[in-house]
């Protein structure tokens, strides 16, 4: 299987996420750069954590017009799995395809914590690996993570069980606790806490490993298919 | 070829309005008479007040740093360049250095802040590393008052603002709060960084005719002559000097910092040196890179890439505008050097040459502006012996030992707990990014910050450390416990101490008694750094940090960085289990001048310091690095401010366990802040072995428990208090003062 992580100016988890593909789960992963506008040769996307363009304006308003995006969004429609986290989140609202916004935190603050988070939905080609109901712990860090979407929105998200992760103690405002949501297709996740930051013990924690594990799997299942 | 705003030589010396910009009437004279033989023009003048500020050429601090330990066989770096290397085995070293930003963040607290991280990353790639992590250690008013909680929050922001932007991780500093620093805030930022020593790279211009090429942020009039700025006393008229301070953009440096490593490790070939443009920007790194090269520098300003229009020369020098590199490329491959540039891009201009002889000379519209000897500017500010003369306050001072009366001794502790030095600085280190880069072992709260060096068993650890008071009492002896405490961070994480950096933060120099101070704790750095091993590899001085008059305590901070050589020696403070035996390795004194009890039963600090012994601190400090490299150490935690009861609660603070211990010391005795001590858990499968080696110098207390209790017996009376309610108070004391 193999993974392109998109490089932005000013990513910063780029590295994190590679290292973590490539080191822990023996993955093929590529870091590839926001001019590209091909990703047809890749299994599956990640759209990694930072500050792409300074977050300036706002997290992820200027990186979804980078020439990337264009291929992200076809890669998205032709069934690919595609995840964002943290800013990889805030783009994937940003450039339409994922629901809803992320709004500064509640405490108009950056935190930077390990968050406990419920998984709601273990259906999705991303969460698999777990068991339902399982907590996880996953370290959060963000300034811009509250996400908000209005009441139908929530209401449709709630009835597709679109709402993939929760925290169990909300660190951010996040309407109804989230801390990650699926498309309707269910290719697309978004989530703010970092998976990739969490698959070695000696950093403190390897529950995100499952995430990672899920996607081995379902690309499994599917080349066996 | 004047602008008209700019005065000519000669009213420049009638007005002497080289004053303003820090030059003295001597200095002025100096450079007419004897190293020009002619009046300075506008732009010369300027260059010399920014170059023989004190930031840059350290006349007033360069016969202290003098007594400075600089040697020993792993640096392979020393002060000088952008930051001192220090040899860690397998081709690898590390790379650090602290700097102050204290005025700036006086002023504009949140740029202030921030710029001073930028600027202390520069150093560090500059050198060819990859920063892998920053501390800092900061000094506020007590948090009672209206500006000094904005000053907190803004510093704390800006911090966080440009560390989380460009992904490097923060994982340990120091904050604490006396009425001392209430007008003039420390601000200082240590980087840490990584590199393979093939990629050690030198701030240099060689080769006649080799280009220099500008690379980063175009050039506007931010922070023009920030380095008198940052060299002179403060005061209530300079509050409003916000044009000194300089606006950073870590979005620009995150982008500068990858085109200049890619520079370093993949055109190596054609690259003569870099160099970050700090303090005084363009004149000083340009005049540093052909100084320390012996050639000469021709620069054209016209070239300078330019934010704003009608900039004069004396402004494009003098500009502290951020996130700007200077390099010297081989003539020739200036093609290939700018079009790594522009694939982040970034404007990569060559500005000049390197020339034949040694002059320093600039162009502007055509004219010669500048023509002074570079060595001039560079290495030949003077240097002034500052008289020394012992302080009255030392004179005066009682030679008793405070005696505090403990009536309630879990009362006593419960407010010790909220006291802001010694209350948790969660709510600020938890907006800091501490785990991007994915290394981070150990995290901000422990006793040094941890990061494993990935594709090795090595890890290193990092801390800073100083303890005002205690200088402020006895600059000397201060300046020893400064570096030991220090150690015994490092050593209490399970690493070997390598080295440091300093930042000397200090009062007026020109004031006799404020002089001792910096003399005499210099002194006292230089001695403990010889004994454990540590030479001072970088750093940075930060003087007339007074305010109307008032000096700050001195505070040389002291950053240290240590080797862990195997992970599995990783050590933290917390308590891992109930049913491990608890020890305190060292003895307990009655020492309280200067201890956080003292302050806070009577409202001050005074008398004499305590004693304190090198060599017993360095044997604690070799026996527990040995116990924990045998294996035989399950946690272990430095005992400082707050003393012995604050070091056991916070131990249990960490996983929520309890302890039961007996001790034939009086409860007053727990907050005595003896020095060379740590308390430390042992499994129970290892006490025999532990105790083996430990004999006699640690002292059983007892045993950690699963009831959420923390109970002491002591000869007088008993600790007595539930674990999760004084954490609370621990945790909760600052959020709710900042509120």
């Amino acid at each position: 299987m193999k993974f392109a992580v998109p490089v932005f100016p000013g990513s910063n988890c780029d590295h994190d996420m590679v290292n973590a593909l490539r080191d822990i789960l023996q993955a093929d992963a590529d870091l590839v750069p926001a001019t590209t506008t091909d990703l047809t040769s890749y299994d599956a996307v990640i759209l990694p954590g930072g500050f792409s363009y300074g977050d300036y304006l706002r997290s992820g308003a200027i990186a979804r017009f980078a020439p990337v995006m264009t291929a992200v969004k076809a890669f998205a429609a032709s069934g690919k799995p595609v995840m964002g986290i943290c800013n990889g989140f805030q783009i994937l609202t940003e450039a339409g395809l994922l629901p809803g916004a992320l709004q500064a935190n509640r405490s108009a603050q950056f935190i930077c914590e390990t968050s406990e988070l419920i998984v709601r939905n273990v259906e999705t080609q991303f969460t698999s690996d777990y068991a339902t109901e399982a907590h996880l712990q996953l370290p959060i860090a963000h300034g811009e993570g509250n996400y908000y979407c209005d009441e139908a929105t929530l209401a449709e998200l709630q009835a597709n069980n679109q709402i993939v992760f929760e925290y169990v103690t909300n660190p951010n405002g996040s309407v109804a606790n989230i801390a990650g949501i699926i498309n309707r297709q269910g290719n697309v996740l978004g989530m703010m806490p970092h998976p990739e930051r969490a698959v070695e013990a000696i950093l403190g924690s390897t529950d995100g490993l499952g995430i990672f594990k899920s996607l081995l799997a379902h690309r499994e299942e599917v080349t066996h298919a | 070829m004047l602008k008209n705003n700019e005065l000519t030589p000669e009213a420049l010396r009638d007005s002497q309005a080289y004053r303003e910009w820090g030059l003295t009437d001597a200095e002025y004279q100096l450079i007419a008479e004897k190293v020009l033989g002619r009046l300075p023009n506008y732009t010369e003048t300027g260059l010399f007040s920014g170059m023989w500020s004190e930031h840059c050429s350290y006349k007033n601090s360069k016969p202290v740093l003098k007594k400075f330990w600089t040697q020993g066989e792993q640096v392979l770096e020393g002060p000088g360049e952008g930051a001192g290397i220090i040899d860690i085995g397998d081709g690898q070293a590390v790379v650090f250095k602290a700097e102050s930003h204290n005025h700036p963040s006086a002023v504009e607290p949140y740029e202030g802040a921030a710029t001073g991280v930028g600027g202390i990353i520069r150093d560090i790639f500059s050198m060819g590393a990859r920063p892998i992590a920053l501390l800092d250690s900061l000094r506020f008013g007590e948090p009672n008052d209206a500006h000094t909680k904005y000053l907190i929050e803004q510093v704390v922001a800006g911090i966080g603002g440009y560390g989380n932007c460009i992904g490097i991780p923060t994982v340990g500093g120091d904050t604490v709060f006396d009425e001392s620093y209430q007008k003039n805030p420390l601000v200082n930022a240590m980087c840490v960084g990584i590199l393979n020593q093939a990629d050690i790279q030198k701030g240099q211009a060689t080769g006649i005719g080799n280009a220099v090429i500008y690379v980063g942020a175009k050039t506007g009039r931010d922070g023009i002559n920030g380095a008198s700025f940052a060299s002179a006393e403060f005061n209530d008229a300079k509050a409003s000097q916000r044009s000194a301070v300089q606006v950073g953009d870590p979005f620009m440096e995150k982008l500068l910092m990858e085109a200049c490593l890619e520079v370093i490790h993949e055109h190596r070939d054609v690259l003569i040196g870099i160099q970050d443009m700090g303090a005084a920007g363009l004149v000083s790194s340009s005049a540093e890179m052909a100084s320390k090269a012996g050639s000469g520098l021709e620069l054209n300003l016209d070239l300078v890439p330019q934010r704003e229009s009608d900039m004069t020369a004396f402004e494009l020098m003098l500009s502290e505008s951020q996130e700007r590199m200077l390099l010297c490329v081989k003539a020739g491959s200036e093609d290939e050097i700018t079009k790594v540039f522009d694939k982040y891009g970034l404007d990569a201009v060559t500005i000049g040459k390197v020339t034949d002889g040694h002059q320093y000379q600039l162009f502007h519209h055509g004219n010669l502006v500048a023509d002074v000897p570079v060595d001039a500017l560079a290495t030949k500010a003077p240097v002034y012996q500052r008289e020394k003369k012992r302080p009255s306050r030392l004179n005066k001072q009682s030679h008793h030992q405070f005696m505090p009366r403990i009536v309630d001794a879990t009362g006593a502790l419960k407010k010790l707990l909220q006291q802001p030095t010694i209350a948790s600085k969660k709510c600020l280190y938890d907006t800091y990014d501490s785990q991007v880069q994915t290394n981070t072992v150990v995290k901000p709260g422990s006793d040094a910050g941890v990061i494993r060096i990935r594709y090795t068993d090595k890890a290193l650890a990092m801390t800073t450390d100083v303890n005002g008071r205690y200088l402020y009492l006895n600059p000397r002896v201060g300046g020893e416990i400064a570096v030991a405490e220090a150690a015994r961070n490092i050593v209490a994480s399970g690493g070997q101490p390598l080295g440091i950096t300093d930042c000397l933060n200090y009062g007026n120099p020109e004031k006799p008694d404020q002089f001792y101070d910096l003399d005499e704790s210099a002194m006292g750095i230089a001695r403990a750094c010889q004994l454990f091993n540590t030479p001072v590899i970088s750093g940075n001085v930060s003087l007339n940090n007074e305010s109307n008059g008032d000096p700050i305590y001195p505070t040389p901070m002291i950053g240290m960085v240590g080797l862990i050589k195997h992970q599995r020696d990783i050590t933290t403070q917390d308590f891992k289990q109930a049913g491990d035996a608890v020890y305190v390795l060292g003895e307990t004194g009655a020492d309280f001048n200067g201890s956080e009890l003292q302050k806070m039963l009577t409202g001050t600090i005074s008398g004499e310091l305590f004693e304190f012994d090198l060599v017993t601190e360095n044997q604690n400090q070799r026996l527990l690095l040995r116990a924990i490299q045998k294996g035989l150490v399950a946690s272990a935690h430095d005992v400082s401010e707050g003393g012995l009861i604050t070091t056991i609660a916070e131990s249990c603070f960490g996983n929520g366990f309890g302890v039961n211990l007996k001790s034939d010391l009086p409860a007053a005795n727990f907050f005595s802040e003896t020095q060379s001590r740590f308390v430390i858990s042992v499994t129970a499968a290892k006490r025999a072995a532990f105790e083996n080696l430990m004999e006699p110098y640690a002292t059983y207390l007892g045993t950690t428990t699963a009831d959420n209790r923390l109970f002491i017996e002591t000869a007088d009376q008993n600790f007595d208090i539930k674990v999760d309610f004084a954490k609370r108070l621990w945790e909760g004391a600052l959020p709710c003062l900042l509120k």
